[in-house]
């Protein structure tokens, strides 16, 4: 293995207060540790929100006709559901925790480069994310135009638009600091040796979700001040009644809301790229082309959005353009998943936790991304539009990517970040019942979404009724799952075993320092001399 | 190494990046521009020509000359002239507010007529009308508060110097703020000939 | 304690800029009352792609920086373009 770096007798960054007692020791500290925790609780609470308001969805839809709630509370529910478990969890999800946690540690530095101003974006993200969950309880009743806020219906409707859309606006801010500050840091603070070439697969891609946060949360924030606008001004932007056109709307938000799917999934193919090496000891296989694969997806990934909008009365020129370039994001997206797959060939593979988040990630990523084309053709996806189809593509993409990623990421890294290791069999009793939950659930959503069965709606034709059972059920049972991890999780973060500094036989930076590490990680800036994921 | 004493260029690159998401942010706005200049071409050629080019022309030199100072006092202070970059500064603040001075009378002008977001008579004009002046309200009125803030971060950067928090070797945040300045004025560049000079 | 020596940028040239900016919003407006019909607008907009140079170059001294930054700007507003580009082909194709 490789030299460990010399690490002398200090406290734990757990231990160091700064002279702060309880509460304060987080919400003052400018340690990005520190503050890639506080997100991660804060992202936990507002999931276990996001996860009800999923299972009320299930509920209702168990049998056909109302079952637990109406129309219009249906409609509420999967509008805050989507926009908590979008702007709130998964956009901040992996970059926030993990990339504020591990970043600076992976490229051999002290801290980000403007530590005060990430505390400040946990400041604005805690801002934004209380203003979305208000407008569940405030005045007119919580918003019910879905969490993409189509115009022209989101500027007429009389429920609170105004908390929701200046929440997501706020959370936005959040989101380009701290893709400003990581960039900075990968420009500015790598360690002497490490070149760009020698950095790890998961700041390269912390690096390309940084440009898309930065430059593509901008456009959402203008459509939102624009919406705004048509809410308070009445302008006219977007009202055909006026002359604006609700089409140019969805264009606006998909060149966000396309990009922020690659905000969402690059990170967690990083995590996985991590992951797989070490738990098959070996060297990532072609990280050149893992490396040029996520730049590629980052880029295309800007050029896409109009996919989302095949059956809105676009030009035919566009539409074949979108969907060309669509076919095109697909291939970075697989070279990844061929690397990985060549990573684990002959390698003495590792049956931990951590592995099989990775391993049943790159299944479900699979399906994701094979149903994405059958969206991403004009022809198809003309017939499975607005179906339950697109909302079981979407959730094996986004649950089944960045969701079972951060899994993995919280297990791999968790004796990194306590100091303390897990229970390994609860860990892996969660994860089988989870993944079986999983799957009953949101399989047979692409089952009925080829049979007709639209989306958003509370009702059902009777016809569909089977798989919908089949679908509550798994809900059911992944929250199960779900609460035994989290559960396991929280019990070890107290009680768990001690951690040595490198439980896994890792070969990245965090790897040699303590667990937990230092306040400044490292006594010394290691200097670098060889490429990553170098086994000996 | 870089993390114990400060990073100039690092800080400089936060602030271009920072520059970025204006720009996108304007950009989106521009997009929008494009698309309705496009679907109505005559209303839009019409629209404008309500708009003032004299008072739009004084606008903008005045933005270019504080432009101008604001860059001028970054290259004062680096030859250690405290006053001089103090007063290009100050001359820079009062250059936007005069600036604002303009934009309100020109807007107040447009009220007066009956035009603004919403009004009756605006709705009875047309598609192109609407959106010509939703969009020169909104354009206008976003970039008015960005000199706001501009003016607000001057303001500091004057404290700044003042107080030799900023000085010759230690100018980076006074940098960063002329920075700032100059997008301003940049976006301006672009606003000026879309709204005035479509006629 | 800088990573390297900063370079002055001398009042003369900026006021040089400055003088070249004003003739050159002069210019734009004088063009305006020549009928160029549809030729106006890309004449406007040449003129202020020409000024928005000047500005990046000199008063935000791109010119005297390191490499990267005129990269990145560079990208930032071809991103820009492409992206006003693909949206007009739809509303210029419907």
């Amino acid at each position: 293995m490789s030299e460990t770096v010399k690490q002398g007798a200090h406290k734990s960054y757990l231990e160091e207060t700064g002279g702060r007692k309880g509460i304060f020791k987080w919400i003052l500290s400018t340690d990005h540790k520190r503050i890639g925790l506080l997100y991660l609780y804060s992202i936990m609470t507002w999931f276990v929100i996001g996860v009800a308001l999923g299972i009320m969805m299930k509920l209702e839809l168990i049998a056909p006709g109302k079952t637990i709630m109406g129309a219009q509370a249906y409609n509420a529910t999967f509008t805050v559901h989507g926009v908590i478990m979008i702007f709130l969890i998964v956009i901040p999800g992996l970059p926030a925790v993990f990339g504020n946690f591990l970043l600076p540690i992976q490229i051999g530095a002290k801290d980000v480069a403007f530590p005060k101003l990430n505390l400040f974006s946990w400041y604005i993200y805690v801002a934004g994310s209380i203003l979305v969950v208000a407008s569940l309880f405030a005045g007119g009743g919580p918003p019910d135009t879905g969490w993409t806020f189509y115009a022209p219906y989101s500027f007429k409707t009389g429920t609170n638009m105004l908390p929701a859309v200046v929440g997501a606006f706020v959370l936005g801010f959040s989101s380009i600091l701290t893709g400003l500050n990581f960039l900075v840091t990968i420009h500015r603070l790598r360690a002497p040796g490490m070149t760009f070439m020698k950095m790890p697969v998961f700041p390269w891609t912390l690096y390309g979700t940084a440009w898309i946060q930065l430059l593509a949360t901008p456009i959402v924030g203008i459509t939102l001040l624009m919406v705004l606008g048509e809410r308070i001004f009445n302008i006219g932007f977007f009202d055909p009644a006026k002359g604006g056109d609700p089409i140019l709307y969805q264009h606006l938000f998909w060149i966000y809301s396309h990009p922020a799917v690659y905000i969402m999934i690059l990170p967690a193919m990083g995590a996985i790229s991590e992951i797989i090496p070490t738990f098959s000891r070996k060297t990532i296989f072609g990280y050149r082309f893992i490396v040029i694969s996520t730049l590629a997806i980052a880029f295309v990934g800007y050029f896409v959005w109009g996919h989302h909008m095949f059956t809105s009365g676009m030009s035919g020129t566009a539409l074949f353009t979108f969907s060309i370039l669509t076919f095109i994001v697909a291939i970075p997206s697989a070279i990844k998943v061929f690397n990985w797959v060549a990573t684990m060939h002959q390698g003495s593979i590792l049956l931990k936790t951590p592995f099989m988040w990775a391993a049943s990630f790159i299944f479900v990523f699979l399906i994701g991304g094979l149903t994405g084309l059958v969206l991403g053709a004009l022809a198809t996806n003309v017939h499975v539009h607005d179906t339950a189809f697109v909302v079981g593509h979407f959730h094996f993409i986004v649950f089944g990517g960045t969701g079972f990623a951060f899994f993995g990421a919280v297990h791999y890294w968790f004796p990194k970040i306590y100091g303390r290791m897990y229970d390994e069999s609860w860990a892996k009793t969660g994860w089988l019942i989870f993944f079986i939950g999983y799957l009953a659930l949101y399989g047979p959503m692409l089952y009925l979404g080829i049979k007709g069965m639209p989306r958003r709606y509370f009702d059902y034709l009777p016809e569909y009724h089977g798989p919908n059972i089949l679908s509550s059920l798994g809900a059911l049972v992944m929250v199960s799952g779900f609460l035994i991890i989290l559960i396991n999780l929280i019990r070890s973060a107290r009680h768990g075993e001690k951690a040595e500094a490198n439980p896994w036989g890792g070969t990245n930076l965090e790897w040699q320092i303590s667990s937990p590490p230092s306040l400044e990680n490292f006594d010394e800036i290691p200097t670098i001399d060889k490429a990553t994921y170098k086994y000996d | 190494m870089s993390q114990v004493h400060r990073d100039d260029i690092g800080s400089k690159m936060g602030m271009w990046l920072f520059i970025f998401t204006e720009l996108l942010l304007f950009g989106g706005l521009f997009i929008t521009y494009a698309v309705y200049r496009y679907l109505h071409p005559e209303a839009f050629h019409l629209a404008s020509q309500e708009l003032d080019v004299p008072i739009g022309t004084i606008n903008t030199i005045i933005l270019l000359i504080s432009s101008a100072t604001i860059a001028m006092s970054v290259t004062a202070i680096q030859q250690k002239k405290k006053k001089l970059s103090l007063g290009l500064i100050a001359a820079t603040i009062i250059l936007a507010a005069v600036f604002l001075v303009n934009k309100y009378f020109e807007w107040g002008a447009k009220f007066d007529h009956g035009i603004f977001p919403g009004s009756e008579y605006l709705d009875q004009l047309g598609y192109g009308d609407v959106l010509f002046f939703g969009l020169y309200f909104f354009m206008t009125g976003l970039h008015a508060f960005h000199i706001i803030i501009g003016m607000v971060v001057l303001g500091f950067m004057y404290v700044y110097v003042k107080n030799d928090r900023l000085t010759h070797d230690n100018f980076q945040l006074l940098e960063n703020g002329g920075l700032y300045w100059h997008l301003v004025d940049l976006i301006w560049i672009f606003l000026f000939p879309l709204f005035y000079l479509i006629a | 304690m800088a990573e390297e020596k900063h370079h002055i940028i001398s009042y003369q040239k900026l006021l040089g800029v400055l003088g070249i900016l004003i003739v050159l919003t002069l210019l734009s407006v004088a063009i305006t009352e020549i009928e160029l019909s549809r030729w106006a607008t890309i004449a406007a907009l040449l003129i202020a792609g020409i000024k928005s140079t000047f500005v990046l170059l000199i008063f935000m001294h791109l010119r005297f920086d390191q490499r990267i930054f005129r990269v990145m700007v560079g990208l930032i507003i071809a991103l820009v373009l492409v992206v006003i580009f693909i949206t007009m082909l739809d509303f210029m194709f419907r």
